[in-house]
């Protein structure tokens, strides 16, 4: 149903949102064949029989030629998306694991000198856009110190169906860049979140039960402590990974990373309409089976939703 | 045994670090702003397309570095009757993979470029027929005597016809959404370099052809283009040694750039004119408020015209880099002369006043087309000029978009007031007259009529005799400037900014000929 909905909205936004025989054709193409173009890519049938072949299409995963690319979409897209997955999944990984030490230490250490300066730096992480934070990080690494390169994927490995630029040495530090300026507005967001709800849980009845037993602090912190105030997070990242995608455009055009986002801003400027249905169609699949994988996840942390269901079946 | 391990492990980092610095190919890194769009010779008649196709294809005549016409496949040429020119080609020439270049190639590439699918028939329509007369010499045929011939021949690439059939692309790239030729993505030529390696939007490698038949003017064994979209980066990498050349260095960084002791920038006035149309024919302005056309009345485009302080845009838009124009074509191209470039002078009393006897003291309302991100700086003129009209009160309200949108417009004929820019690639006059003055021709939306002119134009097409044509030519200009057609802006200048161990030498069209340049350590 949301699906249906996003092809709808996609497909009929981009009826309107400019020529693209214009940029197909050269200055001197005469009127007649420009008409003629249109015949044949179809432009000039009802709106809703574009929109049912379509989707009829985009259910077996046929997008149609690129207008500007001249090849299938679905080659394009599949071309792009090790470099994109690659990418966020790094990014992710940086904003989950570095966010959740950094939320634990200033949940824990409520005032002080680290803590403050990690919060008044995350701050800064979710204030600035990331195209400002991408081109002062490139700024400073590759032309003041010079030690990381300031754009593309460097070398990468072709697996068959997957590039990836792990394996090399020029891949892994083309990475390093792009994926903390993408990591960091997240980050931000679960250092707040895990430092809140240290703070109140570390304040609750079963905390205080078991230092009175004796456990030691770091149990407590992290096995005790953490993993009940897991479920926020989980809830905040699984959203923000489709949001990560989704950023991931503005990163990509900064560092010049040859994903699916990248693909996508030069759809639009070039009225490339095959790439811009597919892709929101695309972002719009990811977006609904991260949710539907997170609530899966509450199944098995929360005990409580389990019992829960287990006490209505039983 | 630790320092044997210390050893062991000093020597793999110098043996690893070692090998990929000191034996490498001498390579020039090159990026620009958009890639090519195909490596079709003959589908897309657009910028960096022809920048890359023209590495490694070859025409019958070329531009050298001063853009002067001289024979590159051929040798020599002669027209044997006003109507038929005879190509000799060269014998020594042969395909990036080892095949001989004949006559065959030649007829089969000029076919090949008038087919409806290609981008560059319009260029070469005047051809009626192409024919080898043995394996060395080519008959070239046109419809009237054509003066113009070898300056389009010039862009007409030729391809292997072998290499063509044999991979199912004899027709240039389609729009029939069910192909995509192999020509978009391999290249078959006879240039100084050919692709090896064709990433579109992320790197593309030209190797030197070793087999090439012309004289080495250059010390290059490897070009990679590396196409950066965002400028900041593009710069960057510049700055930090990633790339050694940028073809489209933004205004606004040159002078960071060239404050690089590593670093250099040259300009050179591009082969394009900004300029502004004002439809001089509609009965009634699409976005005005006086309820007839105030563009019918030449006081009024000579007050527009008047008003713009285009210095002022030259050192505070364009940073210093532009040259003003008087007429919309620039020099080098056949019937430009300094005299026809020479501006009105700059006078916002005397705009008022022509808008006063026009019958509009107190101006109008009107409303700006530009694109804004298709010329160097384009909204930001056309804010300027927004700024200008309004001192000698015309409203202007200023709509800029996406090029793919301003131009559809411009075509649907929603212009009333609008920016263009025009570059002339067969550098004659009749490009420009034949696109932008002719009556109904395509791009002539300020929709501009004069019975003289079009006759004019038919003897440009027509007439071998210079004289005549160049009289001419110069009577079309004077008519259309003292018409005041259109409001001449200014000549567009480019400016490459390089390391200053690189040297390519810069070309008025964009165009970087990789087979002149040179890159010390």
């Amino acid at each position: 149903m949301v699906m249906l909905v996003v092809a709808f909205v996609s497909f009929s936004l981009f009826n309107f949102v400019g020529d693209p025989i214009n940029n197909m054709v050269g200055e001197e193409t005469s009127d007649e064949e420009r008409a003629e173009i249109r015949e044949i890519l179809g432009l000039n049938d009802p709106v809703i029989a574009q929109f049912t072949r379509f989707v009829i299409n985009a259910s077996q995963g046929e997008f149609g030629i690129s207008y500007q690319l001249r090849r299938p979409v679905s080659e394009l897209i599949s071309e792009r998306l090790p470099a994109t997955l690659e990418l966020v999944i790094i990014s992710a990984l940086i904003a989950l694991v570095l966010g959740t030490l950094l939320g634990v230490y200033t949940g824990i250490k409520r005032k002080g000198f680290l803590s403050d300066t990690i919060l008044a730096v995350s701050l800064l992480g979710v204030s600035l856009p990331t195209f400002v934070i991408g081109i002062l990080f490139i700024y400073l690494f590759a032309v003041i110190l010079g030690i990381l390169p300031s754009f593309g994927r460097g070398e990468v490995v072709d697996l068959g169906f997957w590039s990836t630029g792990f394996l090399t040495i020029s891949g892994i530090k083309a990475i390093i860049l792009p994926s903390v300026t993408l990591s960091l507005f997240q980050m931000t967001y679960i250092i707040r979140l895990v430092r809140a709800e240290m703070m109140e849980i570390l304040q609750t009845d079963y905390i205080k039960f078991a230092r009175a037993r004796g456990i030691n602090e770091k149990s407590i912190h992290y096995k005790h402590a953490l993993k009940n105030g897991l479920i926020p997070v989980i809830t905040i990242a699984g959203i923000n990974i489709g949001t990560l995608i989704a950023f991931s455009i503005i990163t990509e055009t900064v560092f010049q990373w040859p994903g699916m986002g990248f693909l996508f801003i030069q759809a639009v400027k070039f009225v490339d309409i095959p790439i811009m249905s597919a892709y929101l169609v695309f972002i719009a699949f990811v977006f609904v089976m991260i949710n539907f994988i997170v609530d899966i996840l509450y199944y098995f942390i929360d005990p409580r939703i389990r019992v829960k269901t287990e006490a209505v079946s039983g | 045994m630790k320092i044997k391990n210390l050893c062991k492990l000093i020597l793999t980092l110098l043996f690893v670090f070692g090998f990929s610095s000191a034996w490498a190919a001498n390579t020039i890194k090159w990026s620009m702003k958009g890639d090519s769009l195909t490596l079709d010779p003959h589908a897309q008649n657009e910028g960096p397309t022809t920048m890359v196709s023209r590495q490694i294809y070859e025409a019958l005549v070329t531009r050298g570095i001063d853009m002067s016409i001289g024979p590159q496949l051929a040798t020599d040429w002669k027209a044997t009757n006003p109507t038929t020119w005879v190509f000799n080609l060269r014998t020594d020439v042969t395909f990036h993979n080892g095949d001989k270049m004949t006559s065959e190639d030649v007829v089969f590439s000029l076919l090949r470029a008038q087919q409806p699918t290609s981008d560059f028939k319009e260029y070469i329509s005047t051809i009626t027929s192409v024919k080898a007369l043995d394996d060395y010499s080519v008959e070239i045929q046109t419809r009237d005597p054509n003066p113009i011939l070898l300056n389009q021949l010039s862009n007409i690439f030729v391809m292997s016809k072998k290499w063509a059939s044999e991979n199912f692309a004899v027709v240039p790239q389609n729009w029939d959404a069910g192909q995509e030729t192999f020509s978009a993505t391999n290249a078959m030529g006879t240039g100084p370099f050919e692709i090896t390696l064709r990433e579109p939007n992320t790197k593309t490698i030209f190797k030197k052809n070793k087999k090439w038949w012309g004289t080495v003017e250059h010390n290059i064994d490897e070009i990679q283009l590396l196409p950066i979209a965002n400028a900041a980066t593009r710069v960057a990498a510049l700055l930090s040694g990633e790339i050694d050349i940028v073809t489209d260095a933004p205004v606004q960084d040159l002078d960071r750039i060239a404050s690089s002791g590593a670093h250099k920038v040259i300009s050179v006035e591009q082969m394009r004119t900004i300029f502004l149309g004002m439809d001089q024919a509609a009965d009634q302005l699409r976005s005005g408020n006086t309820g007839d056309n105030p563009f019918k009345k030449k006081e009024v485009r000579q007050a527009f015209y008047q008003a713009i302080d285009i210095e002022a845009i030259k050192e505070k838009v364009m940073r210093g880099l532009s040259s003003p124009a008087g007429i919309i074509t620039f020099p080098g191209v056949t019937g430009y002369t300094k005299a026809l470039d020479e501006r009105l002078p700059y006078d916002v009393a005397a705009a008022k006043q022509l808008l006063a006897d026009a019958g509009y003291p107190d101006g109008f309302d009107i409303e700006l087309r530009c694109p804004n991100d298709r010329y160097v700086n384009d909204e930001a003129i056309c804010t300027a000029v927004v700024g200008m009209l309004g001192k000698i009160g015309v409203n202007v309200s200023l709509n800029a978009q996406t090029k793919s949108k301003h131009f559809k417009e411009l075509k649907d004929d929603q212009g009333d007031f609008y920016m263009l820019g025009w570059g002339v690639p067969t550098l004659d006059s009749h490009y420009v007259f034949h696109y932008l003055y002719e009556s109904g021709a395509s791009w002539n939306k300020v929709n501009f009529s004069d019975a003289t002119v079009d006759a004019a134009i038919r003897v440009m097409e027509g007439e071998v005799d210079l004289d005549k044509r160049n009289a001419a030519i110069a009577e079309a200009w004077k008519i259309v400037r003292d018409n005041i057609a259109y409001l001449p802006l200014h000549h567009q200048v480019i400016s490459w900014a390089s390391k200053r161990t690189v040297d390519v030498p810069i070309r008025p069209n964009n165009e970087p000929l990789f087979r002149f340049s040179n890159k010390r350590f």
